[in-house]
């Protein structure tokens, strides 16, 4: 590396920040807007957390094939989503491609769960100690890139 | 169209996922290293988190909620028909601790960004992945016409254990990225064994 070259043997150079305890970090950056909050409640219909199916941000979904859809009795954004979810699509993804909060597109997708028309995988849980087979298997996923 | 009956054989099988965070201050790097490796282009996803917020107007004694909207840039690689991984870049400030709580939760592992013009802006997220035992690396970016520090200069200053890995990258390119994740991957692993 030719990092200090311009220092010269010797030379002073910037002492790099020393990590202290708490606080005191570096400045916000303020990324305040907050877009309109009330719409997506409203697709939502006001429901709350409290109904919905557990969905991670990386819950992956994928709209059931065979199922009947009547379209009256769904959200044009659950529309959407199934649209999207013919491939499988994370509850991240949906939520980018849709423009919809997160938390929102849960409440929509746990209908859509719950009435058959949509199937989602949980996240792999890293939690436990992660087998080998899947480090492996993503150690020659990264190689490929 | 076909009635209802389902045929699990018919459908495709769902993939798993897995994820990894790239934490660090703003401006250092994390979405061109998402983008780096991501075979999709970074995606946007706006989280609003509510806040209980205590305190200041005592005399209601009712807590007053703020709302905070918080966007993360991710991306995905398709490691098998069966795994998909995300890469999410997390803000690095530490006012989002609340969130990076419920990210962190099942991730994989955490590559923290280090801009050498701002070592200090990646503190929080060093600190944060130590007491949490999430398995981290550290990426010092080398931009053009930054101070450049050697890795063990960065351990230094961020009074890391010596076995996690400092490694120098260019969050622009894509084999950088790569020996980035692989070295996030392959410390994984070590600690699985240790």
């Amino acid at each position: 590396m030719q990092a200090h070259d311009e220092f010269g043997p010797g030379g002073i150079r910037p002492v790099p920040p020393q990590r202290d305890v708490v606080g005191g970090y570096g400045e916000d950056t303020g990324s305040e807007e907050a877009g309109p909050l009330v719409r997506p409640y409203v697709i939502a219909q006001g429901r709350d957390h409290a109904d919905t199916v557990q969905l991670d941000m990386i819950s992956v979904v994928i709209a059931a094939k065979r199922a009947e859809v009547d379209e009256m009795e769904l959200e044009p954004e659950q529309l959407r989503i199934l649209e999207l979810c013919r491939k499988p699509l994370s509850v991240a993804e949906l939520s980018a491609h849709l423009d919809i909060p997160v938390a929102v597109v849960k409440v929509l997708l746990s209908d859509l769960l719950n009435r058959g028309l949509a199937l989602a995988r949980a996240p792999y849980q890293a939690k436990s100690p992660v087998s080998r087979d899947v480090l492996q298997a993503v150690l020659d996923g990264i190689q490929r890139l | 169209m076909a009635s209802k009956d389902s045929d699990p054989g018919a459908e495709a099988p769902v993939p798993s996922a897995l994820k990894i965070l790239v934490a660090g201050g703003f401006g250092a790097g994390k979405t061109t290293l998402v983008g780096a490796v991501s075979e999709i282009a970074p995606l946007r996803t706006e989280e609003v988190m509510t806040e209980a917020s205590y305190g200041v107007d005592d005399l209601s004694g009712v807590e007053s909620k703020s709302t905070t909207t918080v966007a993360l840039d991710f991306g995905r690689i398709t490691i098998n028909e069966s795994l998909v991984l995300y890469l999410f870049g997390t803000p690095g400030q530490e006012r989002f601790w609340f969130m990076w709580e419920e990210l962190s939760e099942g991730a994989l592992g955490a590559i923290v960004i280090a801009d050498t013009r701002r070592l200090e802006t990646c503190f929080a997220a060093v600190d944060f992945f130590e007491r949490r035992g999430v398995p981290f690396v550290v990426a010092v970016n080398c931009f053009e016409g930054a101070h450049l520090y050697e890795p063990d200069e960065v351990r230094e200053a961020l009074s890391l254990n010596p076995e996690i890995p400092v490694v120098l990258c260019d969050a622009r390119q894509r084999d950088s990225a790569k020996q980035v994740l692989l070295t996030l991957v392959n410390r994984v692993a070590e600690s699985v064994n240790a």
